[in-house]
């Protein structure tokens, strides 16, 4: 166990590859395309599995927002860090993390990358700097600040990236970690993904001021927003931003506006969106947009779709037969980890 | 200086703390001090007075008023490497941060299934005695004693003062501290810095054979002075020190219960749901038949802690509540 694992030197290959998808070399574009349609594919199986219930708890769907995880993790090095949220298949995807890991967490299986512990809201992968899933709204906010200080104080140049919801602006979370990372320029991002609703509260009944870029830029850092639908300008929004932290200048702040097709949960009859309004959104969905564009230009081919789908599908059907066949965490182990084993050496 | 100079010079608790924090910033680059007032104020009770002059503000690092980003600030740091002290002025404000506590260090490394553990150590100021009415005088360090994955420290002596500190930064998981307020200006002879100071043990403080006195922190000063006048009553009561709140020394509670067969436990806390529940409890699990006597129990009255000083004293343990509560238990001898 450790603190500061460093992932290994070719993990840039390891975790951005996947079986059978990288055969020839592909532009940028294609390869976010591919890693949306990914996100999306998997979680649509998420939802199967789930109604099989081989999926229980609650389960927190990013299909709409795939453009986010997509976006920011690609500019970000293997040696940043990244703070979720309890919406974050999408992160650890994007992040590197195997379906494998994520469905086998889902299942309560030896094989999830907590063990079964933690499940869909507490992802976590300590040689990828994945530091969850936290289902706390704006409690992940403080730790991100905190990895922040220490990149600092040990003088790396290293970045935190850190997720969360709309909702979490009205919590004091929010304003203690904004006011203390741009007191202490720490280098720490705030991807902030403004999908328009607090679970069932949307933005406008739930803050005074919902220009949130605004409100985050009184406390002293660059803060804009960007089109969370458009997975180009979040690439882009997040290069910039995530370069700014580097730089030293202290935090910054986007806000990625964006909107979830599905409900908060499954558990969520979503009677608080209007049918119009989920329809008009649909319309701006990153997939389908990028896939038009990559046609118009002459770069994707039915072909190259169906070879996506097939691989996507091969990909995700290996891993549900690997979250089946693995063994559940013994209940033996049940206590173990509720403190630290060995004691670590000084 | 003479010989006979340096034998006399004394160390307060307050000093004591301060020493152990130098002395682990001067050992290990990776720990640094942040929490309000730690800096240019010298710490709320003078703590860490000096400190920000000898190491510098990168190391001691005043805080905004936010109790949950900075505790949750010192999380992130341990996690990224550093070996953080969090310095919380009261345990009543540390509310403001329980989130922070409870949801991430005392939770992430089990949840991450042992991929991040959180060495983190968290100091607070605990307790009544200083007038300072009920938002800064509470004992709720049963509460976090609660909470599987913390380990609760409660020094109450200038040696635990100095010694605690190192073990506890060497804990590869969240350690509190909670220092009561009014043993900061207690002063004895420097602690012989050849005895280790362990993290896992209570602490016989006085021999006994009639019963055993169980307390902590703020308490065992009553509870030694209740031991001196029932001593000159032909009673010889046994004073037991936890020192570390969770885990319990379960074994050194009933090793002396199994010979004084009486037991009387004095905690600040609020008596409903509390540690001396707790304590109680385990001793009837554990040691059921070898009682002669119910077990009986000192707490604060179950009131907010009040401002006047005739009130706040009536709300507190005192030596004579002991001294009654151990005569109850001795009286019912067969």
């Amino acid at each position: 166990m450790t603190t500061t694992a460093k992932p290994a030197k070719n993990a840039t290959t390891t975790h951005r590859s996947r079986p059978g998808v990288d055969r020839r070399p592909r532009t940028t574009e294609f390869e976010m395309l591919r890693d949306m349609t990914r996100i999306r594919r998997f979680e649509e199986r998420c939802v199967e599995l789930y109604s099989a219930t081989k999926i229980r708890g609650f389960l927190h769907l990013c299909i709409g927002e795939e453009a986010i995880p997509v976006g920011v993790m690609r500019a970000l090095t293997d040696d940043d860090a990244v703070v979720s949220t309890y919406r974050e298949h999408g992160h650890a995807l994007a992040r590197g993390m195997t379906m494998g890991a994520l469905l086998g967490e889902m299942f309560g299986k030896q094989s999830g990358c907590s063990g079964g512990r933690g499940g869909s809201m507490h992802l976590f992968d300590a040689a990828r700097r994945f530091y969850g899933g936290n289902a706390i709204v704006g409690g992940g906010l403080p730790v991100a600040v905190g990895l922040a200080l220490a990149e600092k104080m040990r003088g790396t140049n290293n970045v935190v990236a850190c997720l969360f919801g709309d909702g979490a602006m009205a919590e004091g979370e929010f304003h203690e970690s904004a006011n203390l990372a741009a007191l202490w320029h720490l280098p720490v991002v705030f991807f902030c993904e403004n999908n328009l609703y607090a679970m069932g509260t949307s933005l406008a009944r739930e803050h005074a001021q919902t220009d949130l870029a605004l409100r985050a830029a009184s406390y002293g850092m660059v803060a804009w927003p960007a089109d969370g639908m458009d997975v180009l300008a979040v690439v882009d929004a997040a290069r910039r931003a995530v370069e700014l932290a580097r730089s030293g200048s202290g935090p910054c702040f986007v806000e990625l506006r964006t909107y979830r097709f599905r409900a908060h949960s499954m558990y969520d009859p979503d009677r608080y969106r209007d049918k119009a309004e989920i329809e008009q959104w649909r319309h701006r969905d990153p997939i389908p947009a990028l896939t038009e564009k990559l046609r118009a230009a002459g770069v994707l081919s039915d072909d190259d779709l169906t070879e996506i789908e097939a691989e996507i599908l091969t990909e995700i059907d290996k891993a549900v037969a690997e979250a089946e066949a693995a063994p559940e965490e013994p209940v033996g182990d049940l206590t173990r980890f509720v403190t630290s084993e060995p004691r670590r050496e000084q | 200086m003479t010989a006979q100079a340096t034998a006399q010079v004394e160390l307060t608790y307050r000093e004591a703390m301060r020493e152990a924090m130098r002395e682990a910033m001067t050992r290990d680059e990776r720990v640094f001090l942040m929490g309000e007032d730690v800096g240019r104020y010298g710490g709320c009770f003078a703590v860490s007075m000096g400190l920000l002059e000898e190491f510098g503000p990168e190391r001691v690092r005043d805080t905004p008023l936010s109790e949950s980003g900075f505790v949750g600030a010192g999380i992130g740091a341990a996690l990224g490497g550093m070996r953080p002290i969090v310095e919380i002025m009261t345990v009543n404000f540390s509310l403001l941060a329980l989130d922070q506590i409870l949801n991430n260090a005392a939770t992430l490394l089990h949840m991450s299934n042992g991929q991040f553990n959180v060495p983190l150590v968290i100091r607070m100021t605990t307790g009544a005695g200083r007038q300072l009415a009920a938002q800064h005088s509470h004992s709720l360090e049963g509460w976090y004693a609660h909470i599987p994955g913390l380990r609760i420290l409660a020094p109450a002596t200038i040696a635990d003062a100095r010694g605690m500190l190192w073990p506890a930064l060497e804990d590869p998981d969240p350690v509190l501290i909670f220092e009561h307020g009014t043993l900061y200006n207690v002063s004895g002879p420097p602690p012989d810095p050849s005895i280790s100071v362990d993290i896992t043990s209570a602490a016989v403080r006085r021999a006994g054979r009639d019963v055993t006195i169980v307390t902590y922190g703020g308490t065992l000063s009553k509870a030694l002075d209740a031991a001196d006048e029932l001593s000159a009553g032909g009673v010889e009561a046994e004073v037991i020190d936890l020192r570390v709140l969770r885990p319990l020394d379960d074994a050194t509670l009933l090793e002396s219960v199994t010979r004084t067969h009486r037991v009387v436990i004095v905690d600040e806390g609020w008596r409903s749901g509390s540690l001396s529940a707790e304590i109680s409890a385990r001793l009837v699990e554990h040691a059921f038949y070898d009682l002669d006597a119910p077990i009986e129990r000192v707490c604060s009255a179950e009131v907010p802690m009040p401002y006047a000083l005739h009130l706040e004293q009536a709300a507190l343990p005192q030596q004579a509540d002991v001294v009654a509560a151990v005569m109850r238990t001795v009286d019912s001898r067969a």
